[in-house]
């Protein structure tokens, strides 16, 4: 079973963002940037797939030199080797773009499964795995807090606002899973230490055949306007009048929390 | 597990690095610092509090130091990581930024029991002991020090003599860590020919451990006293490569680098706990972080962590050329280990009563920054050997 993940490196979701106002975009400059922790639960997924399997997980990552940090670390965790698409030409990339990048990677290789995090923590769009099956062709098992392959089947327990659906596709397949899926490893020392001698392929636009496909040039989306989430509302204040217990299991059963 | 009694204690987003000497690290030497930071930070800071009350070190965590592969992280081969010594150093200023007696778990088990098995011991022994230490199967100890021999080791009073093909030893050593959790103590002895290490398994006929109550330092950690009273083992349990005391003090040397590292990583915690409080502390209707006589706390510890990142970073460097001598490392740890105690002073005062709590990590720190700045060589020796070094005069013997 060859598994390909795709990672993305993100300044570090638990500091306070900024947003660049000329570029719309976060700051990636000064801050720690780290491996999407969305991203980690895909690796794990990867890696518990070939531990039980047999194959290798692949890991891949659109990005500039930098993001070789957040590919690095996947394979300290047990990712047995790395493609780092980087191109100047892909900077400020939108989803389509970095979807075509994915499926020119994937489509040059046989991969029986694709695993992408549900969306990235900084930029949210959640669009690019629906995207990179549509290119190829591909079944989309979406949204998995469970994942099984065998034989020529992937399962996925697919999470639901009231539980779970059990959805099955052919492989090959795009799986995205979600953070409840597992409990991603910590990359071992020793990881860290052998992670130094795998194989990381560097691969342009170029090498891919995608020059005004991909990038500049062929961008679908733009950010026009950026604006502050709303603040969040005071929330409500229940007084116990001896049904307090009552009112509190409402408004949980209210959330779908019970 | 202890349930989280205690309010989680605050790890702060980013590290402590004024200087930009992050920029001096390279990429793994990053990530092995996150990678063992985030462990600490989860999986350790939420219950060494109820352990340090408890006087007890948690256990419970030893087959994660392990999977992580902080057993002998700076040895090569045997199931070890073989990492550099600057890695080796992040990674224990990172542990004893959680507390003192996790890095001096990791320290002894390392530098002091599996260090001199790797570089001193037989093939069968390295064959034996350091794949299951490394995997935190065997926990050891070191026993060199003894009640009346600290400073002075070669003037030790345990003897082992030959007796046909065993050794019978005899003597007291004191405060050794993990003594009472150890499976395996490496005991140095006088012998007619001079100073060796014995490898002494635990239950072995006239060894006993016995744990040192009623410390006020280092309370998350075991500290043991080891009795070897006509303990007879065979001669394969010498360390065939050590002769003399440089066996023990290279191991010194090794446990000391991870206190240069360590000792900041306890300032570090220190600082931001005060940083963060003197921004929220309100007194006379403003932040007490805005009164001059705090900044000038705040800015001592921060100048002085800084200071003592590059002293570590240099040395570290020094040490993977196999170019650090034992005076550069004496002088680093006596500085670092006596800075993170002013620190975690300083801190205290800072936090006010606050300061005195477990609910905070200042006074535990500060508790076991006195250990700190007296074993494996205290701030006097380290000094006094310094001062050999310099003007050729020795002012100790």
């Amino acid at each position: 079973m060859n598994v390909l993940v795709c990672v993305k490196q993100i300044p570090d979701p638990n500091a306070p963002g900024k947003i660049d106002p000329q570029s719309k975009r976060l700051v990636r400059e000064g801050v720690d940037l780290v491996l999407d922790p969305g991203d980690e639960h895909a690796v794990e997924a990867g890696l518990q797939i070939v531990e039980q399997a047999g194959g290798e997980v692949t890991v891949l990552s659109m990005g500039p030199p930098k993001a070789l940090d957040a590919i690095r670390k996947a394979l300290s965790m047990g990712g047995a080797r790395g493609i780092h698409v980087q191109d100047p030409g892909l900077e400020n990339s939108d989803a389509l773009s970095t979807a075509r990048v994915i499926g020119a990677v994937a489509a040059g290789a046989s991969y029986d499964l694709i695993i992408c995090g549900t969306e990235s923590t900084d930029g949210s769009t959640g669009a690019v795995p629906a995207m990179v099956a549509e290119l190829l062709g591909l079944p989309l098992l979406s949204f998995a807090r469970k994942l099984t392959a065998e034989g020529k089947t992937a399962q996925i327990h697919r999470q639901t606002d009231e539980g779970y659906d059990i959805v099955e596709a052919p492989l090959p397949a795009v799986v995205t899973v979600t953070g409840g899926i597992n409990e991603a490893r910590y990359p071992s020392l020793r990881g860290i230490m052998q992670s130094k001698n795998k194989e990381v392929k560097a691969l342009s636009l170029k090498d891919l055949g995608l020059e005004g496909k991909a990038g500049k040039g062929a961008l679908t989306q733009e950010v026009l306007t950026i604006a502050p989430a709303e603040a969040r509302k005071a929330g409500e204040v229940v007084e116990d009048k001896g049904d307090g217990a009552r009112r509190i299991a409402d408004f949980l059963a209210g959330a779908k929390v019970i | 597990m202890f349930p989280p009694l205690y309010r989680i204690e605050c790890a702060l987003p980013g590290s402590v690095d004024f200087y930009n000497t992050d920029e001096l690290l390279n990429d793994e030497e990053r990530l092995v610092r996150s990678t063992v930071g985030r462990f600490v930070d989860k999986r350790f800071i939420p219950i060494v509090a109820e352990h340090y009350e408890r006087g007890t070190f948690p256990m419970e965590i030893v087959p994660e130091l392990a999977s992580l592969g902080l057993f002998g992280m700076h040895l090569q081969g045997y199931g070890a990581a073989g990492m550099s010594n600057v890695m080796y150093g992040l990674a224990c200023q990172e542990l004893e930024r959680g507390d003192s007696g996790l890095r001096s778990f990791v320290s002894v088990q390392g530098s002091l029991c599996m260090f001199p098995i790797n570089h001193y011991g037989s093939q069968e022994q390295k064959e034996r002991w350091l794949p299951p230490m490394a995997r935190g199967e065997v926990i050891g100890c070191f026993g060199l020090t003894e009640p009346e021999f600290g400073s002075n080791p070669a003037g030790m009073a345990t003897r082992a003599r030959r007796d046909g093909n065993d050794w019978i030893l005899n003597g007291t050593k004191r405060w050794i860590t993990n003594g009472n959790l150890a499976h395996l103590a490496l005991v140095w002895a006088r012998t007619d020919d001079g100073i060796r290490g014995f490898l002494v398994e635990k239950g072995t006929k006239g060894f006993e451990a016995r744990e040192i109550h009623n410390k006020l330092s280092m309370r998350a950690s075991v500290t043991s006293e080891l009795i070897l009273d006509d303990c007879r083992v065979p001669a394969s349990s010498e360390l065939p490569g050590a002769r003399g005391l440089k066996g023990p003090l290279s191991c010194l040397n090794e446990a000391r680098f991870g206190i240069v590292w360590g000792s900041l990583g306890a300032a570090i915690a220190c600082y931001q706990s005060a940083l963060e409080y003197a921004r929220e502390r309100v007194q006379f209707d403003r932040p007490i972080a805005g009164y001059q006589l705090t900044q000038e706390k705040l800015v001592g510890m921060i100048t002085e962590i800084t200071k003592g990142q590059l002293l570590a970073l240099q040395l570290g460097r020094l040490k993977d050329r196999g170019k650090a001598s034992a005076t550069q490392i004496s002088m680093a740890k006596m500085n670092n280990a006596r800075q993170a105690l002013q620190i975690a002073r300083d801190a205290r005062s800072i936090l006010g009563a606050n300061g005195i709590s477990l609910e905070y990590p200042v006074m535990r720190h500060m508790a076991n920054l006195e250990t700190v700045l007296t074993y494996e060589g205290t701030n006097e020796v380290h000094m006094l050997a310094i001062g050999e070094e310099i003007t050729g005069l020795s002012a100790f013997k």
